[in-house]
This record gives structure tokens, C-alpha cells and sequence, in this order.
């Protein structure tokens, strides 16, 4: 995974709340084996519309998606993540997102930040009025930056590191791999099995 | 103080706990789909690992899978490919899978409580938001994404950081034609689809001790829709006699041993919830909804509301909006609403008694004309078993479609799909737009209310015919 410390660009907003993965990127997308390539399956029904504020060219680079509450709700499905990363999406900025999404997100180095619905409402005023705006989202210094503005935000000490460290989930908890092994052992007998003993 | 049973199950399942990161868990069950697993596989490949414990999971195939013609090969090649991936995956890793034509295959939350694979005080994962089903039997359940799908492959355990708990209280006594789906429905309408947000849901009081442990399956299985990480009830003698002679469940001593643990796994008399909601089952009605998010519902006999009165602004938007994708009329009564389609099916009610029940209404009736009501069974299993039951006569005689197990038109990934514009009656869990197919306009519904409403074509109930 890529280290994740300040990003700077321009915004999108997407003026909606309760965006679900299903309008991220629709089932028939998900028949692909890949990570990449799910771009174009993003937003797809929304896109048919020309004036969907991702066809308006002034958008065209945007890399901060600005969304209304409870972004990502619905299906588990990581390629929502994929989809928004492959389109070139490198954070999204929220009042509230969905659990898994989030979660889903902040593993694949997709940041999700929380900020009040006041300050979404801003944001959407500035880049609406000058889509040129550029903001930072700052992980080192929990913070959203633009123009004078200056938003901190929360998140927790372990994500922050590993997104900045960029470290691989799965390498941390194999560093434990002796506990496991104890756990393993002291489980209950009477616990199911897939596979004949 | 007192634990709640999801903390008496969490703590039970810590391998690893420093402060500031999150808790490593073990997880006991790893189930797996076509779906989400293709880039886990491929990621361990990469990173040359193996699967830790293949023999704590198990794959089945069933969001692609066709409902007909199964003996022929999958006409969609990318779907295709997607199952085959799965297959060759299992076969390369060492996992049992159960594939199409098999008498175990079936939604992936329908097979492991019909095999007994799911046990109270367990921890079940799968790449699927609707694992919160497997809480029914009172573990812990969650739905995770692809990479933690790898993470469950290579390692058994999850990084997880414990969410808040949320009682929900039914008590009293359902009236009739009420059923689990309803009580589901109407809560979530009632808190909000971000209502459960961060929260494990327990289910208790009279109303929940009373439901069948499928009854059980069908409210836990939609606490993702209101937001929830997970949702469970405490397992009782319902929970045992359920599991009890199953394929996977303890036998013997080891039966005694495990329902002398189970019997622990409840919330103590002075456990702290974050959070309690009151439903009493005496307010409840059957429920459907109006709108393009499961929260939107309304009780059956009311009408289309007025976004106009919704004082929340964004929840205002999002009702208008969904009026005109829906095609709907504020004031219109719910129960003139047409329907095209009738799906009886899915992880949420796609079981051996809602089958029964929707059979029930149906016997020596028929499905209106001009609609199209499919039923399809969760499992190839459910599927046998209605079959011996004479169910599927029933269904076939009133003029409906007897289908082969799967997701099927839950999400349309397979052929079964609305057409732009049509609408269904559905017993499924998502009524997002598309979700049936593009264009689709989905009411979610109760089996009982599926089958009322495919007899008259309009949204109804039983005490309507
Ligand atoms: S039936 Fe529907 S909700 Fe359930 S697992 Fe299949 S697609 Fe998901």
C-alpha cells in the first residue's frame, strides 16, 4: 500500500446523503477478478445524466470527493473503494459514512474523513463557486485545509500510522503469528469444523 | 458491572490486545462467495501465503450462479469466470466448496445454519454485509470487505476495534400477520438506515424470545440496513433445538459440553447498552416500503408519505428523489400500488418457512394476471425439502416460477433481473435503485405480504384477500 501523508487537489461535491455502494458502482460490475479497471462502473447510472457533477468538465481532476451524509452504505463490496481509487479519487470527506465502507477504505488507502455537516455545506459553497480550489487533507496533522480554513479531524492513532507507514494488515498481524498459535489451542473441542476431522 | 452477550463473546475471542490498536479476534467460521474472494486468493498468491486454517472455511457459489438450467454451463462468460475462479481457488487452497448442482449449495447465510456450522458464541465472517444473519444463533457476525477476506484467509484473526452496543426491545406479543420482517422493517424506518451506526445490535424481549430461530435469521440479517456492524439474539432452547442433530453440531459429550457454554451466552441482568429503542410488538403492523432505501417504509395500510412534511433536509431530499424514481405519488395508498413482479427468495427470506408461509396464502390461488412471481429457494436443500413438502406444487399451480437456489433477483447478478421501469414486490433486504436490475423499483416485503400481493397485484396482505 502506497504511504499516505498530505494529499493536495481540487474537490467534487456530490450533493447526496445515503449514497450506497450499489449507486458507487453497480453488481454487474462486480464480476471481475481484478482490483482494477472498476472506473468506469463508478457512479454509472448517475453518469447517463450529462449534468451529474461528475461529467462537468470543471470537475474533470477533481481527487477529493465532497459527500453528503452516510456515504457508503449498503453492500461490503471493497470494489466501491477500487472503483472511487481507479476513477483517482484519493480521499473522501464526509459528516458520516457507513461502517464497512469505512473500514474497506481506510485498509486500501482510500482516507474517509469526518467532518460536521456545516463545514460539508462550506465546502460544497467554495468549490461550487471556485472549482479550482485547492485542498489539503493532512493525515500528519489531522487536518483539512482551504484557503483560510483550517478543520481538524479525527482519527485514530493506529490507522493514521499504518496509513502513513503504508503497512500491510496482514504483515502486523502475522508478527503475532505465536499468539494465534496459543489461541488455537485453547479452544474448545465441541467448536465446528468444515473439513472431516 | 454486567457484560452484554456481544462483550461475553468478544472477550472470549481476543488473541491480542495493546492499547491504542484494535483488538486482534479470532474468527471460528470463514464463509466464502464468487464475489469478494477472487483478489484475496490473488493477493495470498502474491504474497506466497497459504490459507491458516482451510478447514474452518467453506465457499459456495451463489450471487452469479443462474436459477435455471443448471446442468448447463453459465451463459454469461464473465460470470463464468468469477465461478470458476472460485472453484479453481478452493481446489488450489485446500477449501471445501460446494458448488452448483450440489445438494448443499445456496446463499452463503442460508448454508452455514442449515448445516450447523453456525453455533452460538461464535465469530463468522464473510465478505458479505448480510452475515450479521449468523447472529441469530448469538455470536458475533460480520460482513467485511476483500481485503479482510485475505487478512481472515492468511491469518484466522481480525484487527478490530469493539463497537458500541444497542439494545432493541420487543416485547408483548405480535399481532397477526405480523411477522420478523415487519418488526425489521419497521425499525429500521424508525432509526434511520445510519440509525445503528457503530453499534452491535442485541434483539430481546418477549416478541424476539418467540420467533423461530429463521424468524430470527430474517431480523438480524437486515441490521446492516440500519447501519448496524452486527446484530444478535441470545441463544435459548429455540437456538438448541435448532442446531441439535445438524451435520456440523457437537455430538455426544461434546454436545452436553457446548450447550452448558451456550447457556452462559446471555447479557447480564445489569449489562450497560449505549444506547436502548423500544418497539413494542403490540404497535407493529405489516410493512413495506415506499422509497429507495430500506428505511423508507411505511405500515402496509398507510399512504405514500409527503417529503414536504420530513423536517430533516437531507432526508427531505433523498424522499423526493426517491418518489420520482419510484414513480410514486405522496397521499397514493400503499395498497393501490400495481406490481409487475413478486420475488420470493434471498438470505432474507428465502428459507424452509417463509416458503410455507408465502404456500400457504398461495394454496388455491393464483397469481394475478399479468404478474410474474418467482420463488426461489435459499438453498438446493430448502429447495428438496419444499419439494417433499408438496410446496413447490403449490407454487407451480397457482402459475409462479420454481427456481433453482441463489441470490437471484436480490441483486440481479445472474439473469434475473427487473426491466427498466418495472416493479416488484420483494422479500429481499435492498430496494436501492437498480438493485433488481436498472431501472427496477423495488417494495420490500414480508413472504406473507409477497404472496397476498402477488395474488392481487396490487401491495397487499393476507386479510386482504
Ligand atoms: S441473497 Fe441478496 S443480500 Fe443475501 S447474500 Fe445474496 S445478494 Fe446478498
Amino acid at each position: 500500500m502506497e504511504k499516505f501523508t498530505i494529499h493536495t487537489g481540487t474537490a467534487l461535491p456530490l450533493r447526496r446523503s445515503n449514497v450506497d455502494t450499489d449507486q458507487i458502482i453497480p453488481a454487474e460490475y462486480l464480476k471481475r477478478v481484478t482490483r482494477s479497471g472498476f472506473e468506469d462502473g463508478l457512479f454509472v447510472a448517475w453518469r447517463k445524466d450529462p449534468e451529474f457533477v461528475l461529467n462537468q468538465p470543471q470537475y474533470k481532476s477533481a481527487s477529493i470527493l465532497v459527500a453528503g451524509a452516510d456515504f457508503g452504505t449498503g453492500s461490503s463490496r471493497e470494489h466501491a473503494v477500487w472503483a472511487l481509487q481507479n476513477y483517482g479519487f484519493s480521499a473522501v470527506l464526509s459528516s458520516r459514512f457507513a461502517d464497512i465502507f469505512r473500514g474497506n477504505s481506510l485498509k486500501g488507502g482510500l482516507l474517509t474523513v469526518i467532518l460536521p455537516e456545516s463545514e460539508i455545506e462550506k465546502i460544497w459553497e467554495q468549490i461550487e463557486k471556485n472549482p479550482k480550489t485547492k485542498i489539503s487533507v493532512d493525515l500528519v496533522a489531522r487536518e483539512v485545509r482551504y484557503e483560510e480554513k483550517i478543520l481538524p479531524f479525527e482519527i485514530d492513532d493506529y490507522t493514521r500510522w499504518r496509513l502513513m507507514e503504508g503497512l500491510d494488515d496482514i504483515g502486523l498481524t502475522l508478527q503475532h503469528g505465536d499468539k494465534v498459535t496459543d489461541f488455537e489451542r485453547k479452544r474448545a473441542t465441541f467448536m465446528p469444523v468444515t473439513l472431516t476431522k | 458491572m454486567g457484560k452484554t452477550l456481544a462483550d461475553k463473546v468478544w472477550e472470549d475471542h481476543v488473541v491480542h490486545r495493546a492499547v491504542g490498536e484494535p483488538d486482534l479476534i479470532y474468527i471460528d467460521l470463514h464463509l466464502i462467495h464468487e464475489v469478494t474472494s477472487p483478489q484475496a486468493f490473488d493477493g495470498l498468491r502474491l504474497a506466497g501465503r497459504k490459507v491458516r486454517r482451510p478447514d474452518l472455511t467453506i465457499a459456495t457459489e451463489d450471487h452469479n450462479t443462474p436459477t435455471i438450467d443448471i446442468d448447463k454451463p453459465i451463459a454469461d462468460p464473465v460470470s463464468k469466470i468469477q465461478v470458476d475462479t472460485l472453484r479453481k481457488n478452493a481446489k488450489d487452497f485446500g477449501i471445501r466448496i460446494h458448488s452448483l448442482g450440489d445438494v448443499e449449495q445456496g446463499i452463503v447465510h442460508v448454508v452455514g445454519p442449515q448445516l450447523g456450522l453456525t453455533q452460538p458464541g461464535m465469530t463468522v465472517v464473510c465478505g458479505d454485509s448480510h452475515t450479521s444473519t449468523h447472529g441469530a444463533f448469538g455470536g458475533l457476525a460480520f460482513g467485511i470487505g476483500t481485503s479482510e477476506v485475505e487478512h481472515v484467509l492468511a491469518t484466522q484473526t481480525l484487527p478490530l476495534t469493539k463497537p458500541k452496543m444497542m439494545a432493541v426491545n420487543v416485547e408483548g406479543v405480535l399481532p397477526a400477520g405480523v411477522t420478523s420482517k415487519d418488526i425489521i422493517l419497521a425499525l429500521i424506518a424508525k432509526i434511520g438506515t445510519g440509525g445503528g451506526q457503530g453499534f452491535i445490535i442485541e434483539y430481546r424481549g418477549s416478541a424476539i424470545r418467540e420467533l423461530s430461530m429463521e424468524a430470527r435469521m430474517t431480523i438480524c440479517n437486515m441490521s446492516i440496513e440500519a447501519g448496524a456492524r452486527a446484530g444478535l439474539i441470545a441463544p435459548d432452547e429455540t437456538t438448541f433445538n435448532y442446531l441439535k442433530g445438524r451435520d456440523h453440531a457437537p455430538k455426544g459429550a461434546d454436545w452436553d459440553a457446548a450447550v452448558a457454554y451456550w447457556k452462559t451466552l446471555k447479557s447480564d441482568a445489569d449489562a450497560k447498552f449505549d444506547v436502548q429503542v423500544d418497539l413494542p410488538a403490540d404497535s407493529l403492523a405489516p410493512f413495506v416500503t415506499w422509497g429507495t432505501n430500506p428505511g423508507q417504509g411505511v405500515a402496509l395500510n398507510d399512504v405514500v408519505p409527503n417529503p414536504a412534511d420530513i423536517k430533516d433536509e437531507a432526508a427531505r431530499g433523498s424522499a423526493e428523489r426517491a418518489l420520482v424514481y419510484m414513480d410514486l405519488k405522496a397521499g397514493t395508498p400503499m395498497k393501490q400500488i400495481k406490481v409487475d413482479t413478486v420475488f420470493l427468495g434471498s438470505c432474507t427470506n428465502g428459507r424452509i418457512e417463509d416458503l410455507r408461509s408465502a404456500a400457504q396464502v398461495l394454496k388455491g390461488s393464483k397469481v394475478s394476471q399479468g404478474v410474474r412471481m418467482l420463488v426461489v429457494p435459499g438453498s438446493a436443500r430448502v429447495r428438496l425439502e419444499a419439494e417433499a413438502e408438496g410446496l413447490h406444487e403449490i407454487f407451480l399451480a397457482a402459475g409462479a416460477e420454481w427456481r433453482q437456489a441463489g441470490c437471484s433477483m436480490c441483486l440481479g447478478m445472474n439473469p434475473d433481473q427487473l426491466k427498466p421501469g418495472e416493479r416488484s414486490a420483494s422479500t429481499s433486504n435492498r430496494n436501492f435503485e437498480g438493485r433488481q436490475g436498472k431501472g427496477g423499483r423495488t417494495h420490500l416485503v414480508s413472504p406473507l405480504v409477497a404472496a397476498a400481493t402477488a395474488i392481487r397485484g396490487t401491495l397487499s396482505a393476507p386479510s386482504d384477500l
